[in-house]
């Protein structure tokens, strides 16, 4: 695979260069087949599949609810949204309808999951750009939001919450309070990373006008999220489709221009902003009444029901023991999760158990515009391009 | 979403370009779906991508389902998404039944149509065994290269090991 | 603290004598063997190979290094990107059935002595995932010196983890168990490639060395 190209009269050879799975800048376990002319990446080819865990056929053979913990550990940053995709799926294939308490607590969770994604992929891209300190300010923040996680559902990470139906236990005395300190304190802190590194020389001249793709482009391959907000096109899925609460409440949306990774790291940074405006204004609207759903052929009864109503023992057991079935039919849903759009595909026949779950990942769509983005430029470039692409890798090969 | 006269407008439509692609049309939990002949599946994505006052230009997702054991068995789903209307239909494509025990059953590619299906049949492939005529790289992607056998389709078994108790500790295989 | 100080003056001085300059030097002078030295001096500065593979590198590696669980005060906040600078590693999530392999020859290039920890349940046996698709267990395939449960663990489990580890590597456990999953040595030894069968002196060699460590 030599090539001759004039260059100051020199012929130059084109490297195959095999970075990965285990390398120290790749986020999880890609692997790269890259051609390299010099420094220059001539073509570019992604191996994925090493973290494959077989979770869609898992599914198939546990009952709805169990499902619900096999199906957060895919993108395992953004697990609350990856809950609401298949709650809200079956959702809809039951016809089921949440109240009003459990959408607020839903929204307030995943913008606060949504938080938390942006502030790991801050922190560890920065760290590959060389901005090391960032890593250590923004888990500092990761850490109160898990605190918050801790406290309403016992886990940090995976917590198993939403159910179908609603959410599985009303926030404790005190979340209300802890909440509104971390939402007043957030903004401040989202100025402190601007300051370090929106006007850096090195990180401008890292990011400028580094990965450029055409918004076309972006569309035809099917980026959705930052990614393509930063290119210029205005599409979000929490303004376009109506689900949970989001029509009540009141946000913007930041669009780029270039679409670069500067405009991707400053959309990124304005989102954070705009969901802690979300968190803030469903806190305040957080309305009263039950947090789950009470038709009792698909949702667990409480227990303090269950020494008294023989009713609500038999659909107790019935639930825990083979779960609730579903009439045959499938449905397709998706919500905007932080790196683009995540869409859950149920189908449903007749038992009590899923025939078929697939989710449409972000990060494994996204990952089809990594070769756009880098092919022409510097192997540097290259990893900062994948910073700014932000893939999980639990996402990309569930 | 078109509503249900909307879904046979558009049935109506189609099938005075091509006759006999749409087999069905359904219009279940308030989804549009359409039912095709897997022969005819590019005239009726291109068809909905490019004729005017249609635009589905985006494709959010190319998946498979198995449904045995009804036949025939195979659904290549389409999801595609009209951003100026706001507006999912999905386009099914029910693979027949498979002559020969190796035969793997084919259909067209999309990725002329809409470059974002290149992962999404190659996934298809490795979990279905569907060969997607005219792919520019029809191999695994997420399994190892020499993986033997398609593990999403039903008659696949699911794997893993049993929980050793001291019942059965002595019989592991 | 005044009087050490003068104590330490008359020390420089040389004005120390007798009895006080005996129990001066005791208080500063620890008589041990050098085996215990010198685990004690590789169980507290461990170098952990940065190795993430699913959920569980979002607690650890990246979040026991941060500030509020803080790895430097155990020694091992050296993370080292090349394995054969490395001499611990962290198996952080599921080992699907492509990855294997990769684990298995990053392990073998990790010079001796090493240790492997087996981060939350998917890599201690399988997790939650009975498929197709997930070793059940990365002790089927590479010898594990510590289990740490969890789906993901705490950072303090995996903190207490490290402690234990620690404490194992201070009681120089015999490794021969390991001869098991034939992980002698590094990979050209334990897979049979060409450099594996060694002359006769380099391998009475290596024996002796090996001896030597093991005693």
């Amino acid at each position: 695979m030599a090539e001759k190209v004039l260059v100051d009269d020199r012929a130059t050879e084109v490297m195959t260069v095999n970075i990965g799975p285990h390398h120290p800048a790749t986020h999880g376990v890609l692997r790269l087949i890259v051609d390299l002319e010099g420094e220059v990446v001539r073509d570019l080819k992604p191996v994925i599949g090493y973290v494959h865990t077989g979770i869609e056929k898992s599914c198939e053979d546990k009952s709805y609810w169990k499902v619900i913990p096999f199906v957060e550990r895919m993108d395992y940053v953004s697990y609350f949204f990856q809950m609401e995709a298949y709650c809200g799926a079956v959702e809809r294939l039951v016809g089921l309808e949440i109240p009003e308490r459990a959408k607020y607590l839903r929204v307030i969770f995943l913008e606060l999951n949504r938080i938390h994604s942006h502030l790991v992929w801050l922190g560890t891209t920065a760290l590959d750009l060389g901005a090391i300190s960032m890593l250590w300010y923004c888990f500092r923040e990761r850490d109160k939001i898990l605190d918050l996680f801790e406290m309403a559902t016992g886990q940090r990470m995976h917590t198993r919450y939403f159910q179908v139906g609603g959410v599985i236990e009303d926030i404790p005395i005190g979340f209300e309070k802890k909440l509104r300190e971390f939402v007043d304190d957030m903004p401040t802190r989202v100025e402190q990373y601007q300051a370090l590194l929106d006007r850096n020389e090195i990180f401008l001249s890292r990011t400028k006008d580094v990965g450029i793709v055409s918004r076309e482009r972006l569309l035809e391959l099917g980026v959705t999220g930052p990614l393509l907000r930063a290119a210029g096109e205005p599409w979000d899925l929490r303004k376009a489709f109506d689900y949970l609460c989001y029509p009540e409440m009141d946000f913007k949306i930041p669009v780029g221009t270039v679409g670069d990774g500067y405009d991707r790291y400053r959309v990124r940074l304005a989102e954070m902003v705009e969901s802690t405006r979300i968190v803030k204004q469903a806190l305040e609207g957080l309305p009263e009444g039950p947090h789950i759903a009470d038709d009792r052929k698909y949702v667990l009864p409480p227990r303090s029901e269950l020494p008294t109503s023989m009713e609500s023992l038999i659909h107790h057991f019935k639930l825990v023991t083979e779960g609730f079935r579903v009439e045959p039919g499938e449905v397709y849903y998706a919500i905007e999760s932080p790196r683009g759009e995540l869409g859950c595909f149920v189908l449903a026949d007749g038992s009590s158990k899923p025939s078929r779950v697939h989710f449409r990942d972000p990060s494994f769509v996204n990952l089809q515009a990594f070769k756009d983005m880098s092919i022409g430029g510097y192997v540097a470039d290259m990893i900062a391009s994948l910073g700014m692409l932000d893939p999980i890798l639990g996402g990309v090969d569930r | 979403m078109p509503d249900a006269p909307g879904l046979e407008l558009i049935r109506g439509e189609i099938e005075q370009d091509n006759p006999g692609a749409v087999r069905e049309t359904s219009f279940d939990r308030g989804q549009p779906a359409l039912i095709v002949d897997p022969e005819q599946v590019l005239a009726v994505l291109g068809w909905l991508r490019d004729a005017p006052g249609q635009g589905y230009t985006f494709l959010s997702s190319l998946h498979v389902a198995d449904y045995l054991p009804a036949e025939p068995r195979f659904a290549v789903h389409y999801e595609l998404l009209n951003r100026n209307r706001v507006e999912r239909i999905r386009v099914k494509a029910m693979l027949g039944p498979i002559a020969g025990d190796d035969a793997l059953p084919e259909i067209d590619s999309c990725v002329e149509l809409f470059p974002t299906a290149e992962f999404q049949e190659r996934e298809a492939y490795d979990f279905f065994g569907i060969v997607f005529r005219g792919h520019p790289d029809m191999t695994r992607i997420l399994l190892p290269d020499d993986y033997v056998g398609w593990p999403q389709r039903r008659d696949f078994p699911i794997g893993g090991e049993p929980v050793l108790f001291t019942y059965n500790e002595n019989d592991r295989g | 603290m005044r009087s050490k100080q003068l104590r330490a003056r008359d020390m420089l001085r040389g004005d120390l004598e007798g009895e006080d300059l005996e129990r001066y030097v005791e208080e500063r002078v620890v008589m041990t063997n050098f085996d215990k030295m010198l685990n004690w001096g590789r169980a507290n500065s461990l170098f952990p190979l940065t190795f993430g593979l699913a959920c569980c590198a979002i607690e650890a590696p990246i979040s026991i290094v941060t500030a509020r669980y803080d790895l430097a005060r155990f020694g091992a906040e050296a993370l080292r990107a090349s394995p054969r600078q490395a001499d611990m590693i962290i198996l952080s999530g599921r080992v699907s059935i492509k990855m294997a392999p990769v684990v298995r020859r990053l392990y073998d290039q990790m010079l001796e002595p090493k240790w492997a920890i087996s981060m939350g349940a998917c890599s201690s046996s399988g997790g939650m995932f009975s498929n197709y698709a997930v070793v059940q267990g990365a002790d089927k395939f590479m010898p594990i010196d510590l289990h740490i449960p969890g789906c993901p663990p705490r950072p303090e489990a995996v903190l207490y983890g490290f402690t234990k580890l620690q404490r194992k590597i201070m009681g120089n456990p015999d490794p021969g168990w390991r001869q098991r999953y034939n992980a002698g040595g590094t990979e050209e030894w334990a897979r049979g490639g060409p450099a594996s069968t060694p002359s006769g002196e380099a391998l009475e060699a290596y024996g002796a060395a090996r001896e030597l460590i093991r005693a």
